[in-house]
């Protein structure tokens, strides 16, 4: 045709991408430009179109194969028994979790900044803030962190906000992975960490008060502390108490509002979310209503409508980056949504009843172990009052004994060989069988002679 | 009746004696229980059966919109669709159900598809190295704020306490360089929607850390003094953190690496399509240059020369972000993404996502304001100023009227410079019979907002609830089953 121009687009088709390059041309012309490289002016030409290396396409059967044979070079539990703990936790989780929460309507929707096409989601994260309120028997929660150990950060930034001071003590054994976050999160902060023992903070009464004292109960080696000695320490003065556990401890255990925390938080991934190689997960945050104010993250508040019917929408969000920007709480935005829900059908599931049953069923079986293990000449419990994780201690390194129980199909426990000589830590859940449980003791029994 | 029933909170439906999941067997002799006194009494949680609780959760479900089901043309989110291949992917049980504290050994599939992905995102990006570890967009520019402050401070130079942020910026970024330790000058944008060139150089010196931008800006554009800009805070002595929120309009167009940012991040929910889930999780991988490479979150994957892979933490790390190596689970479907585009088809994303964003402007630059009338990004800012100004209808109207004709509102009132912003990205999976009806509902709204401006002022009207009220929400929050706080403030 004369006059038409020929109008330039790249012609791969690609696999999410409906426009054809017919249906570009044609796009390109209603625009007024003839070629694609034109939208892209704006960029200096030196550095425009530059030779992207990356793999060709795969077709989805190509890929599953692929990708099917890497996982596959992973030892997963399951095939083997584990035994592994130390923050994240193997739990049984039902069929219903996943099929609610792949349900594209909570999967593929967007964070509920559009109340009206939200009521889904919302609705759901204020089932999940009464889930936590109840588990941590505390008056607010928030909608969930990145993970347990953010959470705790996020609790130290808090406490240091509501108590303006940026001196904060942690407290007994808390997990190393948590303490190198809140490390990290607080180091430009001008905040100053130290560690001290419990003893040692009741009986000093001279020191300056701090913001806050970080325990975790039960503590990283298992060992539940004396909650008649927390509440001593949640009296010392003005400091806020935060207190970090677990959600299967918290089910069967005196919750921490009995020793008057100010700030709980957890790692939400036993209830209801797959281990998935550490994430996503989400972190629980609960707290005194005093405090609300100064909360971090999205926080989900019942109301009504125009026409006066109830409906939920995201509210105190005059705390958020969004609106606050650099006087915000928190600079958190995307957080944990489809995980609160996993933990939140999780719990609904399980229930009042389920929940107190397997809590227990964890601890009648760690307790077995325990004793057990206890016995075989060489081991030595190393936890006096514990839940469903403990320490012991090993006749030889941990890493030769884990050696030797991964050849016999078996994920052994953490190394805590930082904190206790040879020691490792062991976390018994529903999952591990009794038939597994005595594996693990015959062949711990051999390893003396290894 | 129906739409009641499901509003209808667990705790309501509550029934003594009900449940709803089977309890495994206790096969082990029972232990004694610990004293009672250390024991919680009661643990107030619903009892439902399992069929209830599918029901209500399935119910409830619909009150959302969804990429699956609507159209999202929210400005900076990139509501892309979601491919249902890498969610399979992501749910093999040698990727699902492996521990994050398992030995080295035991993990190397893991590890090998981590190490792969940090090395495309730094091809894509043009930069040094990656680190996965962020959990989200927000820790990804804190991790990189953090890696700033402390290459600054390795070279003892600890004057740097200023940051220089665009108005137009996220905020995010003002809310991350504060708790990386910074001060935040925010600077203006010039008339045609690029940094401010004169307002730039007022404010540098050498007190500046360096500059926080996203490229293309929030306005929909291509800041064409980028390199000027570059020049002015390398000049000073301060680096560059690139935004990559953004991301999906310049893949293959350009590498931020190139025109010299030192630290770029990617939101993996956005660009590369891990499902949004109604608000996360995301994953917010750390690109940098040579220069920051040692500072980077701990972990990195590392291979040896015998091919296996190892969790590093480089040398002069800012620390660890999260417990354990970042959300594996985004990871792998960011993965799978990228592997089934392959490089054709990464190239056109930006092309398909660009062009839909220009169609858009085109079509509907008649029919509302267009404060930046040049050739966007993948998105492009309208204005409802005049529409305002003539028929009292405002963004918020016709952005709520919207979802009557089952469209997501577009982000309103974003950018923060922009006077009753509309902020449009279509997104490249977009088919242009969608957008052509987008273009048509728009006009039916703008004539709706002069014969029937009331339509708009109390849209939506189909959806389970109409406008709530956020401010009753805030000054008495009921945040759980249990209470309300009386005037809280």
């Amino acid at each position: 045709m004369p006059g038409a121009k020929k109008i330039m687009v790249n012609e791969y088709q690609s696999t999410y991408s409906p426009n054809t390059p017919k249906i570009k041309k044609q796009m390109l012309s209603d625009i007024g430009v003839d070629s694609y490289k034109n939208l892209f002016s704006d960029i200096p030409e030196k550095y425009r179109f530059p030779e992207l290396n990356l793999p060709a396409p795969t077709s989805e059967l190509d890929l599953k194969n692929e990708l099917s044979k890497i996982a596959n070079k992973n030892s997963t539990p399951g095939d083997y028994s584990s035994f592994l703990g130390a923050g994240a936790y193997r739990h049984f989780i039902p069929s219903v979790v996943k099929q609610i929460t792949s349900r594209s309507e909570f999967m593929t929707s967007y964070t509920p900044y559009q109340p009206e096409v939200s009521q889904g989601t919302l609705q759901a994260h204020f089932e999940f803030q009464s889930m936590v309120c109840e588990l941590t028997d505390m008056e607010v929660a928030n909608a969930g962190m990145y993970d347990g150990a953010t959470s705790a950060a996020e609790a130290v930034l808090m406490a240091c906000r509501v108590n303006k001071k940026l001196k904060v003590e942690i407290v007994g054994t808390v997990s190393p992975l948590y303490t190198d976050v809140i490390t990290t999160l607080t180091q430009a902060t001008g905040i100053e960490i130290s560690y001290n023992n419990i003893e040692t903070i009741l009986q000093n009464n001279n020191d300056e008060a701090p913001a806050c004292y970080v325990i975790q109960q039960p503590n990283f080696l298992g060992e539940i502390s004396d909650p008649g000695q927390l509440k001593l320490l949640s009296n010392k003065n003005n400091a806020l108490l935060i207190v970090i556990s677990e959600p299967m401890f918290l089910s069967m255990y005196q919750t921490p509002s009995y020793y008057n925390a100010d700030i709980v938080v957890a790692e939400g991934q036993p209830f209801g979310v797959s281990l998935a190689y550490g994430g996503p997960y989400a972190g629980l945050f609960a707290c005194k209503k005093d405090y609300i104010r100064q909360l971090p993250g999205r926080i989900v508040g019942e109301t009504i409508d125009s026409k006066n019917k109830k409906g939920y929408v995201l509210t105190l969000q005059t705390r958020e980056q969004h609106i606050k920007r650099e006087r915000a709480t928190s600079n958190i935005c995307t957080s944990v949504g489809l995980i609160a829900l996993m933990s939140t059908v999780y719990m609904a599931l399980q229930g009042k009843k389920g929940l107190k049953y397997l809590s227990e069923l964890c601890y009648h079986k760690s307790h077995y172990a325990a004793a057990k293990i206890n016995n075989l000449p060489g081991f030595e419990l190393q936890t006096n009052n514990f839940f469903k994780e403990f320490a012991i201690s090993c006749p030889i390194p941990v890493k030769e004994v884990n050696e030797y129980l991964h050849e016999n199909k078996i994920i052994g426990g953490y190394d805590v060989s930082d904190f206790i000589k040879n020691g490792m830590l062991l976390a018994i859940t529903e999952m591990n069988s009794k038939e597994e449980i005595d594996n693990l003791i015959t062949l711990l029994s051999q390893v003396k002679t290894l | 009746m129906k739409n009641s029933n499901v509003r209808k909170l667990l705790m309501d439906r509550s029934i003594e004696g009900k449940v709803g999941a089977t309890m495994p067997s206790i096969d082990v002799p029972l232990q004694t229980l610990p004293n009672k006194k250390f024991l919680r009494e009661n643990l107030a949680m619903p009892e439902v059966s399992e069929n209830e609780i599918v029901r209500y959760f399935s119910s409830i479900s619909q009150m959302n919109f969804s990429i699956d089901h609507n159209f999202y043309p929210l400005g900076s989110c990139t509501m892309k669709y979601n491919p249902k291949l890498n969610d399979d992917i992501a749910g093999f049980p040698g990727f699902n159900e492996i521990h994050p504290l398992q030995n080295i050994d035991t993990i190397q599939g893991a590890l090998e598809i981590m190490f792969d992905l940090q090395n495309i995102l730094a091809e894509i990006t043009g930069m040094s190295g990656t680190s996965l570890a962020p959990m989200a967009g927000a820790e990804a520019e804190l991790a990189g704020m953090l890696m700033i402050r402390a290459y600054h401070r390795n070279r003892e130079d600890f004057k740097r306490k200023k940051v220089i942020i665009p108005d137009s910026a996220h905020g995010t970024n003002p809310a991350s360089a504060v708790m990386a330790g910074f001060e935040v000058i925010s600077i203006p944008t010039d008339t045609n929607g690029n940094t401010d060139l004169e307002a730039l150089k007022n404010v540098v010196d050498a007190s500046t850390a360096g500059l926080m931008l996203t490229q293309p800006s929030t306005l929909g554009l291509f800041d064409t003094n980028i390199l000027e800009v570059v020049k002015i805070i390398n000049s000073n002595g301060g680096l560059i953190y690139g935004d990559g929120a953004n991301l999906n309009a310049i893949l293959g167009k350009v590498k931020p690496g190139e025109i010299g940012f030192d630290v770029v991040h990617s939101n993996l929910h956005k660009t590369f399509t891990q499902p949004h889930g109604g608000g996360g999780p995301g994953a917010g991988a750390i690109m940098v240059s040579d220069k920051l490479i040692d500072f980077l979150p701990d972990p990195i994957v590392t291979k040896d020369k015998i091919d296996k892979f190892d969790l590093s933490k480089p040398q002069k790390s800012i620390g660890k972000m999260g417990a354990f190596h970042g959300n594996f689970g985004a990871l792998v479907r960011a993965y799978s993404y990228i592997r089934t585009l392959g490089k054709e088809g990464i190239n056109n994303i930006s092309e398909d996502a660009v062009i839909n964003a220009n169609y858009l402007r085109i079509k509907l630059k008649d029919t509302l304001d267009l404060p930046y009338d040049r050739i966007c990004s993948h998105e492009v800012v309208f204005s409802a100023k005049t529409i305002k100004e003539k028929y009292g209808v405002n963004a918020l109207d016709i952005a709520k009227r919207l979802i009557d004709y089952d469209i997501h509102p577009p982000t309103m009132y974003f950018p923060l410079t922009v006077e009753e912003a509309l902020l449009v990205e279509p997104t490249e999976t977009e088919s242009k019979e969608t957008l052509d009806e987008f273009i048509e509902t728009v006009k039916t709204i703008c004539e709706e907002a002069k014969t029937n401006p009331n339509l708009l002022h109390n849209a939506p009207h189909n959806t389970p609830n109409t406008r709530l009220n956020e401010a009753l929400a805030a000054r008495n929050p009921k945040l759980n089953w249990r209470n309300t706080i009386e005037e809280a403030n």
